[in-house]
């Protein structure tokens, strides 16, 4: 992983000592709130319904062993025990007091991380892949290239007041896990048949209150000419997005009004000023930040390990972890796995406490090569595993409570925090995410259904993603009480599709029995192994509203 | 104007007495040097000045809305150049500033003017600005601590063209 050299220690650095001096000043009532509150957003830090939220970045979802014990002292010390894994590979924390704020970034500069630019109308963090550098699908490493765009972007002086937020993720595997068709830029890195690097490049994402998937605004550009051509793109919108109003604020609102031809156009017309200057990236830089991304010594493997085959044949619930959690790897032998943040009961998904943390450091350490990921899932990732080892290290992760087999399933539910700390929410996420999963407890079932992404967002914000969610659950208030409106048929990825509302919303105490019957359904629809989004594809919305609907009419 | 900050050959320096007046509404009748929005600006010169043969007795001021390249034709003759800021959340001013510096190559003064507060400064000095006129209800001299800001920039702006990467070795 990337190790911060002089500068980046210098800018992180001083960064919390700028923002020490910005804290003080708030608090003696030098700074205003007004004028405060965009600088405590550039640093992360939010206000919630009960108290100061701090979102930490995880650039490109990546940490080391030492960074995450970081963040479970950080838990501990200045939280209450726990923090939230996101769905844009961050961490948050919901407890925070803002006199303190500085002290957790002093500690979190000690191990080379920040909050920079995690909120605020900025380019916030950089995320890709999950799997990136270890995917067997992938095409090349996309992690050098999203630390040279993550320092571009940290503090790049003009763009620290945009018209709205900007986000940008990179993919380069054949499957898209980075969910790049809704952010502002998405960028699909992969070679030529010359070995070259090249970027198709995507606008105009987003979700929110009007959700678009992005378009393609140009193909094939080479790799050096990444920064110049995002600076254009980030010229033509901090000039001409809209800034009276923010829900048409965002970058996907100026595309859609002046079309992707024209905007293309404006951004090419910026570009030719700049593209061949010094913004042009060099060999020697690519070089530099790739050697942080070396492949660790993997140890050859035997082609078929006799233990790992016992385990296989004679530990029913281990197999089923391991078809569910594992993701195949680059290397022979190895495996990359997934760890479940969503065991049901009463964590809400997302959230893993100090000690799991610690857990997880020390798993990664003894198995891996001290290094953990976070999927945009809300999950951990650990990305490099012996198979010989995996039966141990299977237990051990079920001593952590990590191990639950749901990976991609109903019950791996991605949910904002909703109604319980959002202040903007209509309605909670969290109790309903928790209703479906003890719903759908049962393992038999649960695999049965396979593969279905469910999103729940507590307002049209879409933080839980809930319009690319095959079932996609959105919050709304009716008359002062909280509603929920389903979708269904979304998806992300290199398919990417928005859900098609089904019809009027239901109370929280209907929702498990909705999905039941979206369950029932497909069950009774799908051919051989169709997973539930090719059947909805398939079949339309309507024998899905029929049951819905049906069945509500007839037991009211 | 008030609460000036300009920067010069021995660093960042409060000015004094400054002759400027910015009046983005036309007053009646001044005797004092007038910073115009662009349509009064443009409205108000001698055929001369709009044919930039003759240096214009007012400056301008371009508001969020305007386009940096409206004043290319008039760069010449231009005294002054200042870019408003009417919110420190509008950050259109700092392409207007990037574009001026980089492109259209003004080299006369750059003033912010508005919504100019301490802890923008030093963006605002990246992307060319070379005077500041800070909010009156502001101590100026307090602003000056905000101009340095960090030490590193990773990208590059008006007054360091090249990236990081491209000094990164330099030292
Ligand atoms: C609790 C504090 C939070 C607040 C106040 C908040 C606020 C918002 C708002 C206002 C938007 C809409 C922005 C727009 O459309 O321009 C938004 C979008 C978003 N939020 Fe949050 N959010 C919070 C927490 C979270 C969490 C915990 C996550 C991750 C699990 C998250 C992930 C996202 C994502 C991915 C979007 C982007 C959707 C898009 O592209 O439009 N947010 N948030
Ligand atoms: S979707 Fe709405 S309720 Fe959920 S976190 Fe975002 S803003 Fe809050």
């Amino acid at each position: 992983m990337y190790h911060y050299d002089e500068y980046d220690r210098a800018l992180v650095t001083e960064r919390v000592a700028q923002f020490r001096d910005q804290v003080a000043r708030r608090l003696s009532g030098e700074l205003s709130e007004e004028e405060f509150l965009p600088l405590r957003l550039q640093n992360g830090l939010y206000l919630q319904r009960h108290a100061y939220m701090l979102r930490v970045a995880i650039p490109y979802g990546t940490l080391s062993a030492n960074q995450l014990r970081t963040l479970a002292s950080i838990a501990r010390d200045f939280d209450r025990g726990y923090g939230h894994f996101t769905t844009r590979q961050n961490i948050q924390y919901n407890w925070i007091e803002l006199e303190r704020v500085p002290d957790i970034l002093e500690r979190l500069a000690q191990v080379d991380m920040h909050a920079i630019q995690t909120s605020g109308n900025c380019v916030r963090n950089i995320s890709t892949d999950a799997f990136a550098g270890v995917a067997a699908d992938e095409v090349l490493d996309p992690r050098p290239l999203a630390e040279i765009l993550r320092q571009w972007s940290t503090v790049n002086p003009e763009f620290l007041y945009l018209p709205r937020k900007f986000k940008i993720a990179l993919c380069s595997a054949t499957e898209d896990r980075a969910a790049v068709m809704m952010h502002d830029i998405g960028l699909y890195l992969y070679r030529d048949t010359n070995g070259e690097m090249l970027f198709d490049v995507m606008v105009g994402g987003g979700l929110g209150r009007t959700p678009i998937l992005s378009q393609p605004i140009r193909r094939a550009l080479p790799w050096r000419h990444l920064l110049s051509y995002v600076e254009a793109v980030l010229r033509v919108y901090n000039r001409h997005g809209r800034r009276d109003n923010k829900y048409k604020a965002r970058i996907k609102i100026l595309v859609k009004a002046l079309g992707i031809e024209a905007f293309a156009s404006e951004v090419d017309a910026e570009w030719e000023h700049i593209k061949d200057g010094l913004a042009e990236l060099t060999e020697a830089e690519f070089s530099r930040v790739a050697a942080n991304f070396v492949p660790p010594a993997y140890l050859p493997q035997p082609a078929t390990d006799l233990g790992y085959g016992t385990a296989l044949a004679q530990d029913a619930q281990f197999t089923r972890w391991v078809q569910r959690n594992t993701h195949a790897h680059k290397v022979p032998g190895y495996v990359s796995v997934t760890l479940s943040t969503k065991p049901g009961g009463d964590i809400p998904p997302g959230d893993v406490t100090a000690e799991q943390m610690e857990q997880v450091a020390d798993l990664a350490e003894r198995f891996g090569f001290g290094e953990v990921r976070v999927a945009h899932e809300q999950n951990l990732v650990l990305p490099d595993i012996a198979k010989a080892d995996l039966y141990c290290f299977w237990q051990a992760v079920c001593d952590a409570g990590l191990a639950t087999a749901n990976i991609g399933l109903l019950t791996d539910v991605i949910a904002c925090p909703g109604g319980d700390y959002c202040s903007l929410a209509n309605a909670k996420s969290i109790p309903v995410a928790q209703a479906i999963q003890h719903r759908f407890a049962d393992q038999t079932l649960l695999q049965d259904l396979g593969e279905i992404s469910l999103n729940i967002s507590g307002c049209m914000n879409a933080c839980g993603h809930h319009h690319i969610g095959n079932i996609g659950i959105l919050g709304v208030d009716k008359n002062g009480s909280e509603w929920y409106q389903f979708t269904i048929g979304g998806a992300q990825g290199k398919q990417s599709a928005l859900g098609k509302v089904i019809g009027p919303a239901f109370s929280a105490a209907e929702v498990p029995d909705v999905i039941a019957h979206l369950a029932d359904v497909y069950r009774e629809q799908r051919i051989e192994s169709e997973r539930f989004v090719d059947t909805v594809a398939r079949v339309g919305l309507e024998p899905f509203k029929a049951r819905v609907y049906q069945r509500e009419e007839a037991s009211a | 104007m008030n609460n000036l900050i300009r920067l010069g050959g021995e660093g960042a320096k409060l000015v004094d007495a400054d002759p400027w007046m910015l009046a983005l509404t036309l007053p009646e009748d001044s005797t004092a040097l007038l910073i115009l929005s662009l349509s009064d600006w443009l409205a108000r010169q001698p055929e001369a000045v709009l044919r930039a043969e003759q240096i214009s007795a007012d400056a301008v001021c371009l508001q969020p809305d305007d386009e940096a390249e409206q004043l290319e034709p008039y760069l010449a003759v231009l005294p002054l150049i200042a870019v408003h800021f009417p919110t420190f959340r509008d950050g259109r001013g700092y392409s207007q500033a990037y574009l001026l510096r980089t492109r259209l190559g003004w080299q006369g003064e750059l003033r912010a003017v508005g919504d100019v507060l301490r802890d923008q400064l030093s963006h605002m000095r990246q992307c060319g600005f070379d005077a500041f006129a800070v909010r009156e209800d502001k101590s100026a001299e307090d602003a000056l601590k905000g101009l340095a800001g960090m030490s590193v920039l990773y990208g590059r702006s008006a007054i360091e063209p090249r990236p990081l990467f491209r000094r990164r070795d330099t030292l």
